[in-house]
């Protein structure tokens, strides 16, 4: 665990050089596709041109100057499969976002949508004995946590305070200063399998770039598309990607659960492909222009034509009806949102107070999405899509860059993890030269 | 015969745009500043200074640029707004303007990238007989030399020589006998050049003793002696040398002191004048005395 927080901190000493630098990339593997944006920070406010709606979480203090997207490679169900193929679409996008920047980028802010996240809830508490709370108890009240064994091959992602509980008051963001007798704070801490980051870690690596900072997918599409009082009050956010699902439950602003369904919208491709005998490429141009949920009799009449592409023009010429291409997408679209449902459930989602759904990522877009989620995950569903934010080109807006323009807000301003907070010091060793500079920090 | 079947079965990917790693790695080189900056200044530099060594560093090369650029200035300097054709000397006598004449360039036209006027200046200047000098090349190509020459205010005789040396002690000139230059007084002695001034106020004062003045002699180079004709001399103070001079021309006009036999009149003490008489006037004296005071005695 010590080592992970080491190369957690490492990683936001990189992230500082990034933003001195002035230039990050935010690199978002996914599975059907590699999106690289290249940020140029120039401080707060300074892009702001017009008078109007403010900064929302500080996204203008950055300017997206580079974008690129290619084909992924090499990826399944949100992991590295296949490095050398994986780096070699990294490699593509970042060089495609350099080109558009005319900036060499050497520190990247990478997602990860798979690797089995798993969501933990920590509390712990300490006794102040009345006195006022420092920077000291609160790191040592999280580390009174009791960490839950998550296995040898698993690593810490995320570890957030989401509250503070100073005696009977509760839902405190801030308890520094405040008198009391017993702290306690709840954590959220997100799991991942170690190879899949280790994976990821490599082929940055091979690609000549630093990573300067990891986050889950779901929790950085979670930031870009749901706006703030659904953050606040309670709310679910499904990133319906290629190869896998991510969900993520926020409140007060918080993240306090996140998972991933392994089915995503390649799956759904690839029913298409085999149920109607076709390549997969056709099979997902088919799905993407004619796809949808929710047949109608119109539907019925609707031919399309698949084309058996071999060669013989005058008798292989197929066609199927929408109507039995939405038979067959939607089995596989209720799986997925009833596997949500199970997560959802098994989290406790319904005792929210909050209970909207926002539906983003790329498999949004298959038309009648949202009233098939409404029966299934409830009534508040709606379609997501992420922030604004300045300089992104138009065909970077769309809920297929939710979690890419999540990452941009988490590079901007990401939330206190607990490795932000101060090492509580009788974790330091104990002739450690930090511990006597310490000790006179506290006593002059 | 060609198949008809298609060739982009399903399982051909599409084209994979990746780069390469080295061409990956090449723009990366290619977008970093420093590196960009140097590419793109650096090497045509380099590239241009290459070149024209390679090329060079052939003699006949070298040789053919060196007589290229020759050539050009040539053209250029010869060109007929910048030859001089004449000059035009003023403000100097006859000798003055011969001696100036051979330091000039004597072959007209010539251009004047030729005229060295700050050096022919120097030249000039060097002259005994010429003050200062302006050389410049003015209207219509001639070359002005304007003059101006020492006036001597004195003439200085040492050991074999008299020359002619102007108020600041700078000699401009000799001559051969004093009969050449009356009209200039005469001065010698160690040290009488660098007090000219002193001389010529003496001389000034001088007045109705003018006539009979042979010249001022730089006693021990501190103060003056006035020599005047039938071998008399006048020592002056060294301060106060006109006023002790007045009260000589005073005595002299009330007394006729100096038409008798006086040798030297000696004023260097002004408490006490002193007169030394010649030889044979002061045994007359003296005999005059001796018969006044037998006279006396026997009285």
């Amino acid at each position: 665990m010590g080592d992970l927080y080491d190369s957690q901190r490492a990683m936001r000493q990189m992230r500082k050089a990034a933003m001195q630098r002035g230039v990050v990339a935010i690199l978002d593997v996914g599975t059907s596709k590699i999106a690289c944006l290249v940020l140029r920070f120039d401080g707060p406010e300074k892009f702001r041109s017009v008078d109007g709606v403010g900064s929302l979480a500080g996204q203008s203090q950055f300017r997206v100057i580079g974008a690129a997207t290619t084909r992924s490679r090499g990826v399944r169900f949100g992991e590295i499969d296949a490095m050398q193929e994986t780096e070699r679409a990294i490699r593509t996008a970042v060089q495609a976002a350099q080109k558009m920047a005319n900036v060499r980028v050497d520190h990247v802010i990478a997602c990860l949508s798979g690797a089995r996240p798993r969501s933990y809830g920590l509390d712990g508490s300490l006794n102040v004995a009345g006195g006022m709370v420092s920077e000291q108890d609160i790191s040592q009240v999280m580390a009174s946590c009791d960490v839950p064994d998550y296995g040898a091959d698993r690593e810490v992602l995320h570890a957030q305070p989401v509250n503070f509980a100073l005696d009977h008051r509760s839902g405190l963001g801030d308890p520094r200063g405040q008198i009391g007798n017993t702290l306690t704070t709840d954590m959220h801490m997100l799991t991942v399998d170690a190879t899949a980051i280790q994976n990821l870690f490599y082929c940055i690596k091979r690609c000549d770039l630093e990573l300067a900072g990891l986050a889950s997918s779901a929790y950085v599409s979670g930031m870009s598309s749901l706006v703030e009082d659904e953050q606040e009050l309670g709310a679910a956010c499904i990133d319906l990607g290629g190869g896998s699902t991510g969900i993520s439950v926020f409140m007060k602003k918080h993240m306090i659960y996140a998972d991933s369904v392994r089915m995503g919208g390649e799956h759904v491709t690839s029913d298409i492909s085999m149920g109607l005998q076709i390549p997969a490429s056709t099979a997902e141009r088919i799905k993407t222009f004619y796809g949808g949920v929710v047949a109608t009799g119109m539907d019925d009449r609707e031919m399309i034509e698949i084309g058996g592409d071999t060669g013989d023009w005058e008798r292989d010429r197929r066609t199927v009806s929408r109507a039995e291409l939405i038979g067959i997408m939607r089995p596989r679209v209720e799986e997925i949102l009833e596997e949500v449902r199970v997560r959802l459930d098994a989290a406790g989602f319904e005792h929210l107070p909050g209970q909207q759904i926002v539906l983003t990522g790329g498999g949004s877009q298959i038309p009648g999405l949202d009233g098939l989620a409404s029966k299934i995950l409830g009534q508040q569903v709606r379609l997501g899509r992420p922030l604004r934010v300045q300089g992104l080109p138009q065909a970077a807006i769309g809920p297929a860059f939710s979690s890419a323009v999540g990452l941009t807000l988490f590079a901007a301003n990401p939330q206190d993890e607990w490795w932000d907070f101060e090492i509580p010091a009788d974790r330091y060793p104990a002739r450690s030269l930090k511990r006597a500079v310490k000790w006179f920090k506290d006593n002059w | 015969m060609r198949s008809l079947i298609g060739r982009t079965s399903p399982d051909v990917m599409p084209r994979d745009p990746a780069p390469s790693r080295l061409g990956y790695r090449f723009q990366r080189l290619m977008l970093t500043p420093g590196f960009r900056g140097a590419v793109r200044i650096g090497v045509p530099v380099l590239l241009i200074v290459a070149i024209a060594t390679s090329w060079y560093i052939k003699p006949e090369n070298r040789a053919q640029f060196v007589a290229t650029i020759e050539n050009t200035k040539q053209t250029f300097q010869q060109r007929p707004q910048f030859m001089v054709q004449a000059m035009n000397i003023t403000g100097a006598d006859a000798d003055a303007m011969t001696d100036v004449v051979a330091l000039l360039p004597d072959t007209f036209p010539i251009s004047s990238f030729d005229l060295d006027l700050e050096g022919m200046r120097i030249k000039i200047e060097a002259l005994d007989q010429i003050k200062s000098a302006s050389v410049r090349v003015g209207q219509a190509g001639a070359l002005e030399v304007r003059l101006t020459p020492r006036v001597p205010v004195a003439l200085w005789r040492d050991a074999t020589t008299l020359r002619l040396i102007d108020e600041n002690g700078v000699q401009s000139g000799q001559i051969l006998a004093r009969a050449e230059r009356l009209d200039l007084p005469l001065i010698a002695g160690d040290g009488a050049e660098d007090n000219i001034d002193e001389a010529l106020v003496i001389f000034a004062t001088a007045g109705p003793l003018l006539e009979r003045v042979r010249g001022l002699v730089r006693m021990g180079e501190r103060r003056w002696d006035m020599v005047l004709d039938r071998d008399q001399r006048i020592l002056l103070p060294e301060s106060g040398a006109a006023a002790a001079l007045d009260r000589v021309i005073a005595l002299n006009a009330a007394q006729d002191m100096l038409s008798r036999d006086v040798a030297v009149v000696d004023m260097r003490n002004a408490n006490r004048p002193t007169l030394r008489m010649n030889e044979e006037a002061a045994a007359a004296l003296r005999r005059g005395n001796t018969t006044i005071d037998t006279n006396g005695v026997g009285n």
